[in-house]
């Protein structure tokens, strides 16, 4: 009877051991997520980024297959220094950490999983080609916006920078506006 | 004033470099303890059933808003140093609606979609790959776009100086209204729950 109950025990810890942790609580996270953005005001004087290294990479690409069409592009030569590799950039560096850094959190969870995320009525191709519409969509939008959610939204946002705050109003209103009729991806 | 340290001269280019990737680590690390890896749990924030976007975003605003203000007031901190992106309010205007629309149809944003290619979903790294054709594209018709990339020039400006407020009454005014803000999301959730459990009977 004792070695029942003592199996019994040890199989539920086991099964608590291998299902994901929970998500963190928001204010927790929020905590964290701003003092690693202060540390990065002090330190470099510069908030976080993402989409700043997506145009680091493509200048590095274009300027490789063509390369005196990257430095005339407007848009690409701004990130294309003379004398130093485009890919030697500050956000560069940081979204390799960011990945690191998800990486490490997602195992330390167990949240790491191949896998497609999507809501239960649509099929997993449609959800890919839709991911991938918004990430051309989102580039479009942050190469105007010059920056994405983390460096315009929370960086600008922090600082009380004007065109910041103009910037994450529209995503909210952007995003509310098309919710529903995208509700079948989700929902 | 002893900081922004880099800019003042405490280390070099290189180890400015090494400060990124560990400043990167942090980063992403509280981007997926907050659940920001998940496609489901980011779009969420706009059913309404879930508002820890909103409650993450806020939080880490003001956190890191009453940090910089703090140690600037202290003199420790030269916030003049802290790099600001200039406004170009039409640009954005509409770099924000388009990026909230590629949220919803998409899924991520580009910090979070990385998260999300780290930790093994297939639709976060289709929509890095996404993500990185629509630089491309913009680049090479940059000279089309480039008169609404440029619109409504206002420089560098912050929200002080463009409303005419002093700064730690707006930095004030922000917590104020991030804290209602916090009462009025767990509220909805709160609304949203009890009407899915209503449906489900």
């Amino acid at each position: 009877m004792a070695s029942v109950t003592h199996d019994a025990v040890h199989e539920r810890t086991a099964e608590k051991v291998r299902a994901p942790q929970p998500y963190s609580n928001p204010y927790l996270a929020g905590i964290g997520l701003g003092l690693v953005l202060l540390a990065a005001f002090v330190l470099v004087g510069r908030g976080l980024g993402a989409s700043g290294a997506f145009n680091s990479t493509i200048a590095w690409v274009v300027s490789l297959l063509a390369p005196a069409y990257a430095r005339s592009n407007e848009f690409l030569g701004g990130y294309l220094e003379e004398g130093t590799h485009p890919l030697k950039a500050w956000l560069v560096f940081e979204v390799v950490g960011v990945l690191v850094g998800a990486l490490l959190s997602g195992l330390l969870a167990r949240r790491v999983a191949v896998g497609v995320e999507k809501g239960p009525r649509v099929g997993v191709g449609s959800r890919l080609v839709l991911a991938f519409l918004g990430g051309v969509l989102m580039a479009v939008g942050a190469a105007f916006g010059r920056g994405c959610t983390s460096g315009q939204a929370l960086t600008g946002g922090a600082l009380l920078n004007l065109g910041s705050w103009i910037f994450m109003m529209c995503v909210f209103g952007g995003a509310y506006a098309v919710a529903w009729f995208l509700r079948r991806q989700w929902r | 004033m002893s900081a922004p340290f880099y800019k003042l001269g405490a280390f070099g280019d290189e180890a400015s470099l090494i400060v990124a990737f560990l400043v990167g680590i942090g980063f992403g690390f509280a981007l997926e303890r907050a659940g920001f890896g998940s496609a489901k749990k980011l779009v969420s924030q706009f059913y309404l059933n879930d508002l820890a976007v909103f409650k993450v975003m806020f939080t880490a605003i003001v956190t890191a808003m009453l940090g910089v203000t703090y140690l600037s007031w202290t003199g420790f901190l030269d916030l003049g140093l802290v790099y600001l992106v200039p406004t170009y309010w039409v640009a954005q205007v509409v770099g924000g609606l388009v990026l909230g629309v590629g949220f919803v149809v998409g899924g991520y944003c580009p910090g979070t979609s990385l998260v999300s290619t780290a930790t093994g979903k297939l639709d976060g790294l289709l929509f890095v790959v996404g993500f990185a054709a629509g630089t491309l594209g913009f680049a090479l018709a940059f000279p089309l776009v480039k008169g609404l990339y440029t619109a409504g020039d206002l420089g560098t400006r912050t929200l002080p100086e463009a409303l005419g407020i002093p700064h730690g009454i707006l930095v004030f005014t922000v917590v104020v209204v991030a804290v209602l803000g916090f009462a009025g999301a767990t509220w909805v959730e709160k609304k949203m729950a009890d009407r899915a459990a209503a449906a489900t009977e």
